[in-house]
């Protein structure tokens, strides 16, 4: 009986091994649990999920189970539909309505997306597999799976997929991607910079050698410090808009230098960067840096490198007062050129392929402020970007 | 031989089931969870509890795995065979065991801690499969095979800076502690400071939750600076109605500075209740 839920997860898509499978029994038969299915629940996580991010998807997979469901796949609303639920909450909720999230609870939020699901569904009708699915249990999709409260459930949970659901409606990139990000790694390593700091804790033998020759034969340790990666790196990233055809790709990359540089500090804009930076894109205005106080706080050894695809209309380059989202005082071109002199080691990333950036006008404009520095954000053109930034 | 907290540690259900499945079965366990949760706490009252020996290896950056069997103090020998020592001849005065060694040599079943394995290099958690797995390894200098006397109880603490491989994760039990609610976060204060009266408590606990709930915050304080706090409070005698007013009047709270710690998070609560006080006088 128990094999029937191997495979509900198998098919469920969370990775569960023959071998974790056999802890699991082995566990069972060494009376490790009094027998509720509380205790057994709470045991099969311990044994067969090894990541809390997969733990919501345990637990709908758990009670689907245990209360006798038989097409589990169906009753999950198939596999958790991240990019339609990124889109429909785009489409269905106001840029107000998204600002009212953050003040809305937690029943609140539920009852809006509901609503909007049920909405959505209607009119799409037959057309689309998501929404039909989505139609006929939306809360699968939400992670909120009412029967699944009962087991194991407390108050963080709720909390929890609230969380988790913020994760979807705002794009903030997602470092843990490791989709394809090995070539992007290999890519980044070009960048390293390796220098000795710090405490001695490596022997040096060349050193070594000479001291104890010149010491006549007497040992003479020598030591020096372990080599790190000094390359310091700055990363502004556009987000929203026309970037969202592009978050894959970003959250590749945020994820490959993430992991590559020690000092990597990042920052958020929309199309062209003004007056403030976002540390966080959700909150925008609460977490606004002013760009001065960038300039002021990195010195220009930073390697600094946009991405963004550089598509907007002219004026938001040229004019002040020219920015979608507020007023700026000043043109986003002042911005950009500020942040180049106090930069040298500057680069431009754009995920739009380079055949396409003479069409917009924005990028041409963009490109003659940074100075043909502007690289497509393919394996290729992050190399030749590199080899730039560490000119 | 069952693990159900104790006096100085609250447990969970889901966690002790995570322990004992983990002592039963004899396989390492994985815990990951917020800063400040009592991860490593974890190991120490498990072995007070079930009164084992314990053993603990905390990771570095540096850290390499073979360290933690042993290392061959290669500078010594040399520094011996100069000054003539007798010792030179053999290499096994030059191995020095390290922590998963000295646990494996326990006379009882031990507790063994490897704490924070994340902060290590990424092929760390690899390295150590086969001694985890058959709770062995082999010594090369000396050709010598230790194998552990007993099963080691492990338990391995992440703060998921890296991700870890499969192929260890597969080995582990895992579970993941969760920030504590407000009722189980009275019972640990409750153990911790028995004698603090309950309307003290519950001030400090509603500044604690609001603090944490607070938007933007870099680092939002965990429980272990909640009991650090709590102590501040009791040792310089702060009165609860202090704490109210604090609650009330939204100015910061006596003593923030076990809370908060960072500049920028100091700066952006006091803008909030600048904000809030503004707003209800407005």
């Amino acid at each position: 009986m128990l094999i029937s839920f191997l495979q509900a997860l198998r098919e469920a898509g969370l990775r569960v091994s023959v071998t974790e499978f056999l802890t699991l029994l082995e566990a069972l038969q060494a009376r490790v649990t009094p027998g509720s299915v509380e205790d057994f629940y709470f045991l099969a996580r311990a044994c067969l999920v090894k990541d809390e991010t997969r733990f919501d998807r345990f637990d709908q997979v758990f009670s689907a189970w245990f209360s006798g469901v038989e097409d589990i796949a169906s009753a999950l609303g198939a596999d958790i539909p991240e990019e339609w639920l990124r889109r429909q909450a785009e489409l269905s909720l106001s840029e107000a309505e998204k600002a009212e999230l953050e003040g809305m609870g937690w029943d609140e939020l539920m009852r809006t997306l509901r609503e909007r699901l049920a909405e959505q569904s209607e009119r799409h009708q037959g057309g689309n597999k998501w929404i039909g699915t989505a139609g006929r249990s939306p809360y699968g999709a939400w992670g909120y799976n009412p029967e699944g409260v009962r087991i194991g459930q407390d108050r963080s949970r709720h909390r929890r997929a609230v969380k988790v659901w913020d994760q979807r409606t705002f794009r903030n990139l997602d470092g843990d991607q490791a989709l394809e990000s090995r070539n992007l790694k290999l890519a980044l390593r070009r960048l390293r910079r390796f220098a000795r700091e710090g405490a001695g804790e490596e022997l040096d033998l060349d050193d070594t050698i000479h001291a104890t020759a010149r010491r006549g034969g007497q040992l003479d340790l020598r030591m020096v410090p372990e080599r790190h990666n000094a390359a310091r790196v700055l990363v502004f990233f556009d987000i929203g808009g026309s970037m969202d055809d592009h978050v894959a790709i970003c959250e590749a990359l945020f994820s490959a230098a993430r992991s590559e540089f020690k000092h990597l500090t990042y920052y958020y804009f929309h199309n062209c960067p003004y007056e403030t930076l976002w540390r966080d894109a959700t909150r925008r205005h609460a977490d606004a840096v002013p760009t001065h106080e960038i300039l002021h706080t990195f010195d220009p050894d930073y390697r600094v490198i946009i991405v963004g695809d550089a598509a907007m209309s002219p004026y938001e380059v040229k004019l002040p007062g020219a920015g979608v989202e507020h007023w700026n005082e000043e043109s986003g071109e002042t911005w950009l050129r500020r942040i180049v002199d106090t930069f040298p080691h500057l680069v431009w990333l754009n995920p739009e392929p380079s055949r396409f950036w003479d069409a917009t006008q924005s990028n041409t404009m963009i490109r003659e402020v940074i100075g043909e520095r502007m690289y497509p954000l393919t394996p290729d053109g992050l190399e030749a970007a590199m080899q730039a930034l560490n000119r | 031989m069952r693990f159900e907290g104790s006096e100085r540690y609250v447990a969970t259900g889901d966690l002790t089931m995570a322990v004992n499945a983990a002592a039963t079965l004899k396989r390492p366990l994985l815990i990951k969870g917020e800063p400040g949760t009592g991860k490593t706490l974890l190991a120490e009252e498990v072995a007070t509890a079930l009164g084992m020996p314990y053993y603990e290896w905390h990771i570095k950056s540096t850290s390499k795995a073979q360290q933690g069997l042993y290392e061959y103090d290669a500078v010594s020998r040399l520094r011996d065979s100069q000054l003539g020592d007798e010792r030179v001849h053999d290499i096994a005065n030059y191995i020095v065991p390290g922590p998963v060694w000295r646990a494996f040599e326990s006379e009882r079943p031990p507790v063994l801690l490897i704490d924070e394995i994340d902060k290590a290099d990424i092929e760390f958690p690899n390295d150590l499969l086969r001694e985890l797995d058959r709770m062995e390894f082999h010594v090369y200098e000396t050709q010598q095979t230790v194998t552990a006397r007993h099963r080691p109880v492990i338990i391995i603490t992440s703060n998921n800076e890296k991700e870890l491989p499969d192929a260890f994760l597969r080995r582990c039990f895992f579970h993941y502690i969760s920030f504590p609610d407000r009722e189980t976060m009275e019972r640990i204060v409750q153990v911790h400071f028995p004698g603090l009266k309950g309307g003290l408590v519950r001030e400090a606990l509603e500044l604690f939750f609001g603090l944490r709930e607070m938007p933007g915050v870099k680092k939002r304080p965990s429980t272990s600076e909640l009991l650090d706090w709590l102590k501040l409070l009791m040792a310089e005698d702060v009165d609860a109605s202090v704490l109210r007013e604090s609650n009330q009047e939204k100015t910061l709270p006596p003593l923030y500075g076990a809370l908060l710690k960072n500049e920028q998070d100091t700066q952006l609560f006091e803008r909030l209740m600048f904000m809030a006080r503004r707003r209800r006088q407005g």
